[in-house]
């Protein structure tokens, strides 16, 4: 993985002090909370409902196994012992003690890490595919490019204030699982006739209340372009998006108001003017920051079945949380956090101290942190596997339930958030409860739940087979359910399917949805292929048989 | 007497917006739109002329102007309203103005006065209640970046350089 050089190292020192200065002179009284906002923001520190958090960065996804101990230090020395991990591979801290920050920064200094730029309107964290580097279907890893942007984005002189947050997520295999095309900017690795790598560039993708797919503004980028490119295009939108209403000044408003034609012209009309005055991507620099994501020292083995002979619950955890690996005898390893009885994403001190140390065992001292919420040994031999398995089981991280309904997305919701409207956590223990036949799980098959506590969307559920959305109704938390979205391939948005639903109703729902799904599917057919094949009404139909009065 | 930083000291400002009874022949700074409401008044002003830009004045209009102009003051109404970074960069890089690029405004704080310098920005106009000293001081909180930039902050090492070389 990327380390740090000294420039890498004094800048987040640099950022540190300057951190720490900011928070002295507020709470000294010298920045008052309006004057403070955005610059705890841009260190990750939001003032939530019940305390400060402060959201991490883990650079698209990538941990090394002293990183994610040092996570785990500070939850225990700094917070209550855990923390929860997003859809954009951070890992959030909910109750750290606001004056600690600054040492909390320090801390993660000390292991190459930060929290900048992990909020406010500024380009966030760069996500990338989980299986990056180990799919057997990748065009390019995209993780070099991912930290090349990362760098450039750091305290970018002219883009640090702009109109609204700005997400970029990077893929490099024709599956999309890092829901590239709802970000502002998604980066598609590919080739072009000549073999020379570059991008299909996306723009004005994003969920929250105007949820909108990303459309192509260039077909291909040359990768010497990438930095040029970028730089028009946040321009345009620094220039131009909206600043005088807070819900219309992500760039998907500009991109829908002009047009992706109109505004295609304006990027390539700013980029013919600025190219040679932009930043360079020389080619040394991209292989000096390839060479830190070169493949691993891998034995040379055979495939074998590592399930022979063993029990049937280890064979279920194989079949489901485990995934294929380009490197003949490795799998790449699920670390479920979506136990029943857990709160999606979450995960406690003790988890990630073990975790880090199984890593260093079994898989290159390497984790990974999933937009599905979950983390990833992404190198394990398969001779190794039963003994992750039984360690994974022994800290309860091997629940056998990836890609099935319970491996659901969710925000924290209104029991942290001060955005939310509705709990998301109490609604996933509902649906963990009455879910919680695992045989029940596999009969459905690939079925995405995705939750949000309000309409900023942060759970995606725009984009979940099942999607779920918490509204406040008369100071009651009832809850909206559409069908039909993706993110992964074919993205599409999920449909509204009728009047939202009380909160103790959320579970009886989406099984009368599942049922419904069951009566229709053809033999071996998917959740979303059946709804894609009939259509939403027998859903709808389904899922208010027995509940017709639903305000 | 207000005082700016400019080029790292902080100076007694020998210009005058309008409005704070410059005297004819001073060095005085004009709105846009009064400029463009009475071209040929400031035609024949006989001082140093400088034009403050709102936040939403497109840069490119200046074009035909710059030649007259010894300054050219960006508004910032509040620090999260970022557009003056790009239009500071433009009249840079694009339609190469040399004379004093001040950064006004409510917005002009200590924590931004790098980022506004790292754009092109050589004289900086703190808001009313910022301490001068501080802000000079904010000026060397990184001696590294990883993007290119104007000179007027002294970097020990850039990562992505704009110009060859």
């Amino acid at each position: 993985m990327y380390q740090y050089d000294a420039l890498d190292q004094a800048f987040v020192d640099r950022r540190v002090a300057e951190f720490r200065d900011q928070m002295r002179r507020h709470l000294a009284g010298e920045l008052s909370e309006d004057e403070f906002r955005p610059l705890r923001l841009r260190n990750g520190l939001y003032v939530q409902r019940h305390a400060p958090m402060l959201r991490i960065a883990i650079p698209y996804g990538l941990l090394a196994a002293r990183q994610l101990a040092k996570l785990a230090d500070i939850a225990r020395r700094y917070d209550r012992g855990f923390g929860h991990f997003t859809t954009r591979q951070n890992l959030q801290l909910n109750w750290p003690k606001l004056a600690d920050v600054p040492d909390i920064l320090a801390e993660l200094a000390t292991v190459q890490m930060h929290a900048i730029q992990t909020s406010g309107n500024c380009v966030r964290n760069v996500t990338a595919d989980h299986l990056a580097g180990i799919a057997p279907d990748e065009v390019d890893d995209p993780r070099p490019y991912c930290e090349i942007i990362r760098q450039w984005a750091t305290l970018h002189p002219e883009f640090t204030y702009l109109p609204r947050k700005f997400k970029i997520a990077v893929t490099g295999s024709p599956e999309d699982r890092a829901a590239s095309e709802v970000h502002d900017i998604g980066l598609h690795l590919t080739r072009d006739a000549a073999g020379s790598i570059g991008f299909t560039v996306l723009v004005g993708g994003g969920l929250g209340r105007t949820p909108i797919i990303g459309q192509v503004i260039r077909d291909f980028l040359p990768l010497p372009d990438l930095l040029s490119y970028l730089e028009a295009i946040l321009r345009v939108y620094n220039r131009h998006g909206r600043r005088d209403n807070l819900n219309k000044a992500r760039i998907k408003i500009l991109v829908k108001s002009l047009g992706i034609e109109r505004f295609r012209e304006q990027v390539e009309a700013e980029w013919r003017l600025s190219r040679d005055s932009s930043p360079l991507l020389p080619a040394a620099e991209v292989e000096r920051v390839r060479g830190f994501f070169r493949p691993q020292p891998y034995e040379t083995l055979e495939d074998f079945d590592a399930t022979s002979g063993r029990e049937p619950r280890f064979k279920a955890w194989y079949r489901y949380n485990t995934r294929a690996h380009r490197v003949p005898g490795y799998r790449a390893v699920f670390v479920a956090l979506k136990a029943h009885g857990h709160n999606p994403g979450d995960m406690s001190s003790d988890q990630m101290d073990a975790v880090a140390s199984l890593a260093e065992r079994v898989s290159f001292g390497l984790i990974r942190t999933t937009h599905n919420q979950n983390l990833l040994l992404a190198d394990v031999r398969q001779r190794d596997l039963y003994e992750a398995w039984l360690e994974l089981e022994r800290l309860g991280l091997a629940m056998p339930n990836i890609g099935t309904l319970t491996d659901m997305i969710a925000c924290p919701g209104l029991d942290f958030c001060s955005l939310a409207n509705a709990g998301t956590l109490g609604v996933a223990r509902q649906i963990q409860e009455r879910f919680d036949d695992l045989d029940y799980l596999y009969d459905l098959g690939d079925i995405e739940i995705k939750m949000s506590g309000c309409m900023n969307a942060c759970g995606h559920h725009h984009v979940g087979h099942i999607g779920i959305l918490g509204v406040d109704k008369r100071g009651e938390e009832w809850y909206q359910i559409s069908l039909g979205g993706s993110a992964n391939g074919f993205t599409a948005l999920g449909e509204v399917i009728g009047p939202s639903v009380p909160k103790s109703e959320v579970a009886s729902t989406i099984e009368r949805i599942v049922e419904a799904y069951r009566a229709l599917r053809a033999d071996g057919e998917r959740f979303i292929d059946t709804l894609r094949r009939v259509g939403l009404e027998p859903f709808r139909e389904g899922a208010y048989a027995t509940h017709p009065a639903a305000a | 007497m207000r005082r700016i930083l400019r080029r790292r000291e902080i100076v007694a400002d020998d210009w005058r917006h309008l409005g704070e009874g410059a005297e004819e022949g001073s060095a005085l700074i004009v709105p846009l739109v009064e400029l463009r409401k009475d071209p040929e008044r400031w035609r024949r002003w006989r001082g140093r002329l400088g034009v403050r830009l709102s936040s939403v004045d497109p840069v490119e209009e200046l074009t035909a102007d710059l030649p007259r102009l010894d300054l050219v003051a960006v508004e910032f109404p509040t620090p999260s309203d970022g557009r003056g970074y790009s239009a500071a960069r433009l009249l840079r890089e694009r339609l190469g103005f040399r004379g004093e690029l001040r950064a006004v405004g409510a917005g002009v704080r200590q924590d931004q006065v790098f980022l506004l310098a790292r754009c092109g920005f050589d004289a900086i106009e703190l808001a009313q209640n910022e301490d001068p000293d501080a802000a000079r001081r904010a000026l060397d909180r990184y001696d590294v970046a990883y993007q290119g930039g104007s000179p007027e902050v002294a970097l020990r090492r850039q990562r992505f350089s704009s110009r060859p070389g």
